[in-house]
């Protein structure tokens, strides 16, 4: 197995530089660095040689990808592209175009994302599991068909519409908790029920649709039809024997996930004014803060790739006849 | 099997009951001290503490950086420089903050002889000013200034072992204080010159500070690479300091708007040891710098920075003090803008500013009780205000019901339509192309757009000068000079836009009649340059295409985003385009200076955006811009908008109108678009915030209850059907 992680890190470091390239390109076809100079330094009053200073100062004099003005590697290694991507693999981001360290904003931004992320995991885990595990028990009847119904409805519905509802009904209308903001501490939670419901509410519809599919797989399977001539009960088998069987597509696609929920919801933090790394990575793009723009992406794919192969390992876990090689 | 169904269906009935039992004790502690959906502490909010938002992470709270006005509403009340904006008289006037009086400049000649202050602007070779400060003045309880027994300063020489857990500056267990003196006022002018700050008006100062350049040329030869440069070793040739107490900042020829510049943070006082003691290793890693941790000696100091979520600004313990106006105008009186004439400031002891980036949690906070303050956006503007029959706005029912007040203010700032005067079609000085831009800004509706897409929060312009900027003159006015006569036509005392007939004849006479070209029979096309190309500024841009349709001109929008937009005016290759400038200080050279020549975007990467150049515009101006105010100065402006009105090189658009809705707790609001540290004078009153936010926000359980039993109802015919399942499987 070792061999195998060995290997899959190995992998990683060409998809990364792709993935770096990628970003790098795509953000500058649509922004010069003057651009980005002239976003830092204000619309008024901004002179060309105060472009060219803070351009200096930060490296962005140099050319983007190719220096036909040096020689040898330099034509290459001083290049924006170079000088800024190569720290990234040794997770060194940097600091940010407003000057602000930008390892120690993801120190700070990551745990109230992972305040939502985790609790809706969770709790969206357990809600979907039992009602796709109450709708596999009353599979083909007016229960079944009315449930699957509501979750097609439920999951055409577009996420700003359970966000914009919630506010107002939970928080405008019955005044139950704040309609935004946050807090440390325990005195977060308060703020954190709200979002977290509506994470949870919001993803029912497709999760319960996936799960009910999984289980209805294996409740065709010849153990289930073993397991109910030895006379067990329809909530013994369904609990006991297709609930462990159906793990491991569910595993997999947990874990997958599980690091990215570091990176925080885009819509949910602004929303609800959550100061996590989703909200940091919005108002960098509309910042055109290329230096944070690089790094979330950038810790994006690493955490991306870590899932997919932690997901690899899982299986091995979960099912003994997989073998990583 | 039957027994343990019933065990199970016995827990889950306990379950419901549990929580049955919980709802109901929330239910209960409803009827306590908060209300459930108050988001701020139950301290804070007895407090007198005021609660607002922000809606923008503010980029740099460094005086000598921070040019925004979401910068400046926390730094302008905590940094003070020389003067300020008289907090109630109006037309706006310069007052003394930190210094004891308004400086008056003392010019000189070359010879180096002083001249009277009416001395011709082109005698003049200096203006020194001369800035004595208050003394006692002291900084905000500071780590910089901390010292330790011996008098050395504590946090001067940090290690990195020393600053092993220290993330913000409030983990420096020690802080101190000390005086502010003439000496900080000249560092922070020689901050300004630092090439490494980057300070938005090192240009402008530049031009006048008598070697301010020079002295940026030395810092980069000093080198330095990020180390603190201690700027006292380096002179500057036009700052002197005269004593302990008293500065002089020489500038080169006649610049009386320097005392405006004196009002901005950029020259408020800055300690050097707070330069080094951010300086040092390991402080810029963990965000511990000027940029983001201010030191001032104003009413209020930074106690919580957290720009990703609030900002709290809370009493300095060392203000050196400040009372009250107990002057305004007539109607401050009855209005109560002076009830509390000649109290010590600062009213409130605390600020807390929320980042709210969306609009709706905002407005439904404020609704709740829970700002005291709020804009208006466009989305709530129809919930809030309506107006009367004579145009004027008033609050509708619910706002009334909620004793919610409005203030309303015309803002130091125009939006206008610009042509590019470097386009050969539709710029240069021909007298066929100025009939064409006198026709397009007859037919351009600028009180259609105000109606439409403002929700009629606007002033159309007549002219590039807004309200209360000397040398405006107003169409309410009702003087001929107030009325662009290229555009209206004056009847009754009010101003009337000409007909669209007038707006074809100028066509024809431009050689476009309906709209096409005399010569080659071929319609006119133009371009419109956009910076927003979403589904929100659709509607605009179709409004624009009608307008110019009406003339038979084929307008192409060229959308596109905010980048490229700046590109095209910087290299003059678009042709229309919409554009605006906010003031930076209350007088008219700065808003005619956007339409001098030598301020030329293409030529000069200056801010004439429409690249337009008058001879005769250019020398009034040059007389202009240094006069005080007086009627001959007035003449001369008068003369300059005539000049723009016929040559038209912008559509005037529109001044916007400002709207702010406020609680009947939240005192002493008047609005004043020059002055930024206004937060002192505001006043709260917590005990009706408190009562009016229980009494509007009841939380209600009921619905709650209710789902909870439609759900154990659903549950009885479910457990039915699984008993008879299983009952079925036995046999």
């Amino acid at each position: 197995m070792i061999a195998y992680i060995i290997r899959r890190v190995l992998y990683a470091i060409p998809i990364l530089i792709g993935i770096n390239i990628l970003t790098f390109v795509l953000f500058f076809v649509v922004n010069s660095p003057d651009d980005m100079a002239r976003m830092n330094l204000g619309m008024k009053r901004v002179t060309p040689e105060a472009i060219e200073n803070w351009k200096a100062e930060r490296g962005y004099d140099r050319p983007l990808l190719y220096n036909a003005a040096r020689q040898g590697t330099e034509q290459l290694t001083n290049t924006i592209f170079f000088q800024k991507s190569l720290k990234l693999f040794q997770f060194e981001f940097g600091v940010s175009d407003s000057d602000r360290d930008i390892g120690y904003d993801i120190s700070q931004r990551m745990w109230p994302s992972l305040a939502i992320a985790v609790p809706v995991l969770l709790v969206g885990l357990l809600v979907n599991i039992t009602y796709a595990l109450l709708i596999a028990f009353f599979r083909a009847t007016y229960i079944d068909i009315w449930s699957v119904v509501l979750c097609v409805v439920m999951m055409s519905i577009s996420g700003l519409f359970y966000i914009i509802g919630g506010q107002y009904l939970v928080s405008k209308l019955l005044h139950l908790v704040p309609i935004s903001g946050y807090d440390t501490g325990l005195a977060a939670i308060k703020f954190l029920i709200l979002p977290v419901l509506i994470g949870v509410v919001g993803g029912i519809g497709a999760g319960t649709r996936w799960y009910r599919t999984l289980f209805l797989e294996e409740i065709n399977r010849d153990y289930v039809r073993t397991a109910r001539a030895k006379g067990l009960s329809e909530g013994l088998v369904l609990f006991r024997h297709v609930l462990k069987n159906a793990m491991i597509p569910i595993l997999t696609g947990v874990v997958v996930v599980l690091p990215l929920l570091f990176m925080g919801s885009l819509i949910t933090e602004s929303f609800f004014g959550i100061p996590g790394l989703g909200s940091y990575t919005i108002d960098a793009i509309n910042r055109q803060d290329f230096a944070i723009v690089r790094a979330m992406v950038f810790l994006g794919s690493v955490l991306y790739i870590i899932g997919l192969l932690l997901t690899d390992i899982s299986y091995t876990l979960v099912d003994p006849r997989v073998r990583l090689s | 099997m039957a027994r343990r169904e019933w065990r199970s269906a016995t827990n889950a009935g306990r379950m419901v009951g549990l929580l049955f039992a919980v709802l109901s004790l929330l239910s209960l502690s409803g009827c306590g001290e908060r209300a459930w959906n108050a988001p701020h502490s139950a301290s804070e909010a007895n407090s007198n503490t005021l609660f607002s938002s922000f809606s923008e992470r503010p980029k740099h709270l460094d005086p000598a950086r921070s040019y925004a006005a979401n910068e400046y509403a926390f730094i302008a009340q905590i940094y003070e420089p020389p003067l300020q904006y008289h907090f109630l008289k109006r037309p706006y006037q310069l007052v003394p903050l930190a210094a004891e009086q308004v400086p008056v400049p003392q010019l000189i000649d070359r010879a180096g002889n002083p001249l009277s202050a009416d001395a011709p602007a082109d005698q003049v070779a200096f203006s020194d000013y001369e800035i004595r400060i208050k003394p006692d003045m002291r900084y905000q309880p500071h780590p910089a200034l901390a010292k330790d027994a011996d008098g050395a300063y504590r946090y001067h020489r940090l290690t990195e072992e020393q600053l092993e857990g220290v993330n913000t500056l409030a983990d420096f267990p020690e802080t101190g204080t000390r005086e502010a003196t003439a000496e900080d006022f000249i560092y922070q002018i020689k901050r300004l010159a630092n090439p490494r700050l980057h300070s938005p008006i090192a240009s402008i100062m530049g031009e006048y500070i008598v070697g301010f350049n020079e002295f940026g040329r030395a810092l980069v030869d000093a080198g330095g690479n990020g180390d603190f440069i201690d700027l006292r070793q380096h002179r500057m040739a036009g700052v002197t300091q005269l004593d302990r107490y008293r500065f002089k900042v020489r500038l080169r020829g006649k610049y009386p708007q320097f005392v405006y510049w004196l009002a901005m943070t950029f020259f408020a006082p800055m300690p050097w040891e707070a330069d080094l003691f951010y300086s040092q290793p390991g402080m810029d890693k963990r965000n511990i710098n000027l940029n983001w941790y201010p030191i001032g000696t104003g009413p209020f100091m930074l106690a919580e920075n957290n720009p990703n979520l609030r900002m709290v600004l809370s009493r300095n313990p060392n203000f050196h003090g400040e009372a009250y106006p107990t002057e305004g105008e007539p109607e401050d009186g009855e209005n109560g803008m002076l009830d509390d004439a000649g109290k010590a400031l600062p009213l409130i002891n605390k600020a807390v500013y929320s980042l709210e980036k969306e609009v709706i949690p905002r407005w439904n906070k404020f609704l709740q009780g829970y700002y005291d303050t709020s804009g208006v956006s466009s989305d709530s503007f129809d919930q809030a205000v309506r107006f009367g029959t004579g145009g004027e706005a008033n609050l509708t029912q619910e706002m009334q019901e909620r004793n919610i007040q409005l203030a309303t203010a015309v803002e130091t700032s125009i939006f206008y339509l610009g042509f590019n005067m470097a386009d050969p079609v539709i710029g240069g000085d021909s007298e066929e192309n100025r009939y064409l831009r006198q026709a397009i800004s007859i037919a351009v509706n600028f009180e259609e757009y105000i109606s439409i897409f403002l929700n009629g929060r606007g002033v159309v312009a007549h002219g590039p000068l807004p309200v209360g900027i000397f040398g405006s003159r107003q169409s309410s006015d009702q003087s001929p000079e107030g009325i662009n006569p290229v555009v209206y036509d004056l009847e009754n005392g009010r101003p009337r836009r000409k007909s669209l007939q007038e707006a074809r004849a100028l066509m024809a006479k431009a050689g476009y009649p309906n709209g096409k070209s005399a010569n080659t029979g071929r319609p006119l096309v133009l371009n419109y340059e956009s910076a927003s190309a979403g589904p929100d500024s659709k509607a605009q841009l179709n409004w624009i295409r009608k307008q110019l349709n009406q003339l038979g001109i084929q307008l192409v929008i060229r959308a596109t985003d905010y980048n490229r937009f700046q590109e095209k005016l910087r290299k003059g290759t678009g042709q229309l385009f919409m554009f605006g400038w906010n003031a930076d200080y209350p007088d008219p050279e700065n808003f005619l200076f956007l339409l001098y020549g030598p301020n030329g975007k293409v030529e000069h990467a200056g801010e004439n955006a429409v690249n337009y150049d008058n001879p005769e515009f250019n020398a009034l101006f040059d007389r202009m811009k240094n006069m005080e105010n007086s009627p001959e100065r007035q003449q001369i402006i008068d003369r300059m908008v005539d000049i723009l009105r016929h040559d038209a090189p912008w559509i005037w658009g529109f001044y916007p109108k400002s709207f702010s809705l406020y609680h009947d707790w939240y005192g002493n609001v008047k609005p004043n678009l020059m002055a930024n540290n206004t937060l002192k004078y505001k006043r709260v009153d917590p005990e009706t915030r408190n009562a009016n936010q229980q009494a509007w926000n009841p939380p209600i359980v009921w619905p709650l209850n209710l789902l909870l039993l439609l759900l154990v109802v659903s549950t009885v015919p479910a457990v039915l059907v699984y008993r008879r399942h299983e009952r079925s499987a036995a046999r």
